[in-house]
């Protein structure tokens, strides 16, 4: 469903990716991990076209995210995404953040966006809070509701930008219920993540990524149980210790 | 010295049927007009331009940058001498437009320079993130603009913004220079003839400090009013 080939992003002269290639299947779940600085939020953001690639080829469901005449608006509305700083509209109520792009970019009819968002907003938890602002929730709250808007353009696919970054502790697994939920009823996603028990969870697969190179590319059972990059081991010594 | 305050003279008549309490009325209204005019110019031209210093288009990017600085680095005397006399003579249709439409679009050229420093500052301080949201949820750049950075931004500049109207107020003083019969040209032609500089500056003075209140204070109400609960100083 989603195809990354040979992709290469510079900044100047520095080489921010090098080379990118791997491919998320329909309704797999595909977990991007990596030390910081080493390219993940890049790809995944070039995925949905946030961020240009000079060098090689994004395919998402037959469309090519890099071609000249790509409606990138169309596809990045079939592409749901959460970031790490949730970036939830802050002048917008709870129910506007879920509803507006339903109904100015797919068109609905404003009291079918405001049931979807409802039923979201009951599936992640929040019913209660429709009519509040962003800065009034909490950041595990604001991040199911980021979920929320993403969903409720019924999107192919998710992409998740370190959506537990930013969280304090005891907020993380309320997120990270909800990405479990969303994956074991078949939604395919791209999760850039450092969390490693949710990978084992519900990864189909699991790349390392270090100085902008993909270095291992493997099935979850095979990444954890021996992975063969040096790098990758070091790597989950270091974040696995505790 | 003796001093004795003389009111009345606002009771005079002008020798043309009215009295110099009507005049100055009207001068008001004028004012009013000129500075009014020129806030909207301002606004429209100001948002449009600094929205335009944002964009990614390295061209469009450019001639908002050249607008700013043209409009604010000539006085704003001498650009209205310029509306007034060159302008005209270089396009002569503009030479039939009243001289007050004039003012209008000098004093609200120069004010737009200002307001669209002001809007691409509130745009920028907003920072990526809500730009790539806005597109992420499928918003071409346009919608996100129009309907994630702008609203955010122009909450977040309504102080600066309010300073700004204040001054259009006290700028529209400078039409007196082309004959607009505004508060500072009645000022200066009805001391002249009436020998009362004293009370007629203050009656003037007065009428522009209300104005400016009234600007100030309708700018605090709209902040009131799209204040957000919890955030940018909505928690109060």
């Amino acid at each position: 469903m989603i195809e990354i080939s040979n992709v290469s992003k510079w900044y100047g002269s520095f080489r921010v990716l090098h080379d990118c290639t791997t491919r998320i299947e329909k309704g797999e779940v595909l977990v991007v991990c990596g030390p910081s600085g080493s390219g993940k939020s890049t790809l995944i953001k070039c995925v949905n076209g946030l961020e240009p690639y000079q060098q090689g080829g994004i395919v998402v469901e037959g469309i090519s995210v890099g071609a000249i005449g790509t409606d990138l608006p169309k596809l990045r509305s079939r592409l749901g995404m959460v970031f790490q700083n949730f970036e939830l509209f802050p002048h917008l109520s709870v129910m506007e953040n879920l509803t507006l792009a339903q109904v100015k970019v797919l068109g609905r009819a404003p009291a079918e966006a405001r049931d979807k968002g409802l039923k979201l907003l009951e599936r992640v938890g929040l019913k209660e809070q429709a009519a509040k602002y962003p800065a009034q929730l909490s950041g595990g709250q604001q991040q199911r509701v980021a979920i929320a808007r993403a969903l409720a353009m019924d999107p192919i696919a998710m992409l998740f930008d370190e959506p537990t970054s930013a969280l304090d502790p005891e907020m993380i697994n309320e997120v990270l219920d909800v990405m479990v939920r969303l994956a074991k009823e078949g939604m395919t996603m791209m999760v850039v993540t450092h969390e490693m028990g949710f990978a084992r969870k519900v990864a189909n697969r699991v790349i390392f990524m270090d100085g902008g190179e993909i270095i291992e590319d493997a099935p979850t059972e095979d990444f954890f149980g021996k992975p063969r990059s040096e790098r990758a081991v070091q790597f989950l010594s270091k974040i696995l210790r505790h | 010295m003796n001093f004795r305050w003389e009111w009345d003279v606002f009771l005079r008549d002008t020798g043309g049927g009215q009295t110099y309490l009507d005049w100055l009325f009207s001068a008001w209204g004028w004012t009013l007009t000129v500075a009014g005019g020129g806030w909207l110019v301002a606004i429209v031209f100001g948002s449009v331009i600094g929205t335009l210093r944002t964009v990614p288009q390295r061209g469009l990017a450019r001639v908002a940058a050249g607008w700013v600085e043209l409009f604010r680095n000539i006085p704003l005397l001498v650009q209205l001498f310029l509306w007034y006399h060159v302008v005209p003579a270089l396009i002569p249709p503009l030479k039939s437009l009243p001289s007050i439409v004039l003012v209008i679009f000098a004093l609200g050229f120069f004010t737009s320079a200002r307001v669209a420093e002001q809007v691409r500052a509130g745009i920028q301080s907003l920072g990526r993130g809500q730009t790539q949201a806005g597109l992420a949820v499928g918003f071409t750049l346009p919608q996100t603009y129009r309907y994630i950075l702008l609203p955010l931004a122009f909450r977040i500049i309504i102080p600066p913004l309010t300073s700004e109207a204040m001054n259009v107020v006290k700028n529209s003083a400078v039409a007196f220079a082309v004959s607009v019969a505004e508060l500072t040209m009645f000022a200066l032609l009805a001391q002249e003839e009436t020998s009362r500089g004293i009370e007629i500056y203050l009656a003037v003075t007065g009428l522009y400090v209300i104005t400016a209140l009234a600007v100030n204070r309708a700018m605090a109400l709209i902040d009131r009013r799209l204040r957000v609960p919890g955030y940018a100083g909505g928690a109060r």
